[in-house]
């Protein structure tokens, strides 16, 4: 049974199930990429990403699962959209990346970039609190896990005298609800 | 200043103008009611889920984006401020009316029907195919002298669902212009400001607003104009130039023009003061 060419057979289907994953729950058919590009010169970020979006679609096409779920590229992207505008075919390049996202965090293998994730994650743990977000909250949690307190204190300063970032929080009065919705998931 | 002839519609704020982006939460109600809408806040509304919830759960998001649409009463549109939080929750409404299975989940959560007529508007609906003329009769300050570069973001761009929404290119200039300011065209109006990689990535985004802000710079402007909060933090925020030009929110401009002189705690709360420019042009005291 094991075969080289039984384990490249095993290999093949468990590509192709990933691929049909990503499909399924972006709800994007990423098959009618045909790389040119158009996505990868547009975006604003392409500097700080080990793949260009395009070649991130790529890694999906060729089933290259690891490799999709482990690079940069796909915390990197921030949703902008200018690729989805510029793709010829309409592919919805941020919700693949965004899937891919999802994906990593459920398979809870190597994130590239742990500090992105750290941050989704304090803003969702105040939305989880008072149903809004709470800048200073995200702020000082995300300076307390880098133990980086100096690189922003300018900036913080400057919002704080300016009023730009409130003490206490906005918060939603019927907390139930939010809380409810993360009753059942284990991302929060 | 309520009167028989203002039309009500409900206003979905979001955490950035409520909190950080205050000035641009004063200045569009006040704009709002010069144009004859008033704004009633949606009762009890949450965060639309960011880009955080859409890159980490997709579930949460839904649920958080669904929880506004059920909130929302029938028979008067929802207008949202924030370009994030329309994406998210334009998204959202598409995705219960397509799908039958998830309306009906959330249909049973909170007990009403689904809303698919809900129209979910950005507040430029309300100045598209105005006539100008009328909003001119109103002006009571020019804005005339004033050079400008419009700064629209991302928020001209779309998923490909949503392809068929209205992009609202060059109404920041059509609108502004009717009103004696001077737009500048430069190629940095619909570049991403980088949202929350501003956190995460700071170099990278520095970068990038310096490259705008100094585009601004070249073309001639006296100021860039944005109708992103969350665009307009980062442009201050992460600009490291020596002397960067101001970054006015549409809604602030816009007052101004029509006359609304209570915009004390609006200048105040910019980290560049744009009270110099503005006095400079005699557009406040």
């Amino acid at each position: 049974m094991n075969t080289p060419s039984a384990k490249i057979e095993k290999k093949i289907q468990l590509g192709s199930k990933f691929a049909r994953e990503v499909k399924e729950r972006s709800g994007t058919d990423f098959n009618s990429c045909y790389h040119c590009q158009s996505c990868a010169c547009g975006c604003p970020f392409s500097e700080a990403m080990d793949f260009l979006p395009n070649r991130v679609i790529r890694l999906v096409q060729l089933g290259l699962k690891e490799e999709a779920l482990q690079c940069s590229s796909i915390w990197v992207c921030v949703g902008c959209n200018t690729c989805s505008i510029q793709c010829p075919n309409g592919v919805d390049i941020s919700a693949i990346t965004h899937t891919l996202c999802q994906i990593a965090i459920e398979a809870k293998g190597t994130v590239a970039e742990p500090d992105i994730l750290k941050f989704h994650r304090e803003v969702l743990n105040t939305i989880h609190r008072y149903g809004r977000t709470h800048k200073l909250e995200v702020m000082l949690r995300y300076k307390l896990h880098k133990r980086d307190w100096f690189s922003d204190m300018g900036v913080g300063m400057k919002m704080f005298t300016k009023r730009k970032l409130e003490l206490l929080p906005s918060r939603v009065q019927h907390m139930n609800d939010i809380k409810d919705f993360f009753k059942q998931r284990k991302t929060g | 200043m309520q009167n028989s002839n203002m039309m009500d519609i409900t206003y979905f704020p979001g955490c950035s103008l409520a909190t950080t982006a205050k000035e641009n939460n004063l200045s569009l109600i006040e704009m709002c009611r010069k144009l004859g809408v008033n704004l009633i806040e949606l009762t009890d509304w949450n965060c639309c889920g960011s880009s955080s919830a859409d890159v980490v759960d997709h579930e949460i998001a839904l649920d958080l984006a669904a929880r506004n649409l059920f909130l929302a009463p029938t028979g008067r549109p929802l207008l949202v401020a924030c370009p994030n939080c329309i994406l998210r929750l334009r998204q959202a409404h598409l995705e219960l009316k397509q799908n039958e299975i998830k309306r009906y989940k959330y249909e049973k959560k909170w007990g009403k029907k689904f809303n698919a007529k809900l129209q979910i508007i950005h507040f430029f609906e309300l100045l598209d195919g105005k006539d100008l003329s009328i909003l001119n009769k109103n002006v009571a300050t020019s804005l005339q002298g004033l050079k400008f570069v419009p700064y629209y973001g991302c928020m001209l761009s779309r998923p490909n669902t949503l392809k068929h929404e209205k992009k609202y290119v060059g109404l920041m200039e059509k609108i502004l212009t009717s009103l004696g300011a001077e737009p500048l065209s430069w190629p940095f109006a619909s570049r991403c400001c980088g949202t929350f990689l501003s956190v995460t990535k700071p170099d990278i985004i520095t970068t990038i607003v310096n490259r705008i802000i100094s585009g601004a710079i070249e073309a001639g402007a006296d100021c860039l104009v944005t109708a992103c909060s969350m665009c307009h933090l980062n442009l201050e925020v992460r600009c490291s130039l020596k002397s960067p030009i101001p970054t006015l929110h549409f809604s602030e401009l816009l007052s101004l023009a029509l006359g609304v002189r209570k915009h004390e705690d609006w200048f105040s709360r910019h980290l560049v003061d744009p009270r110099p420019l503005l006095k400079k042009k005699a557009l406040i005291r």
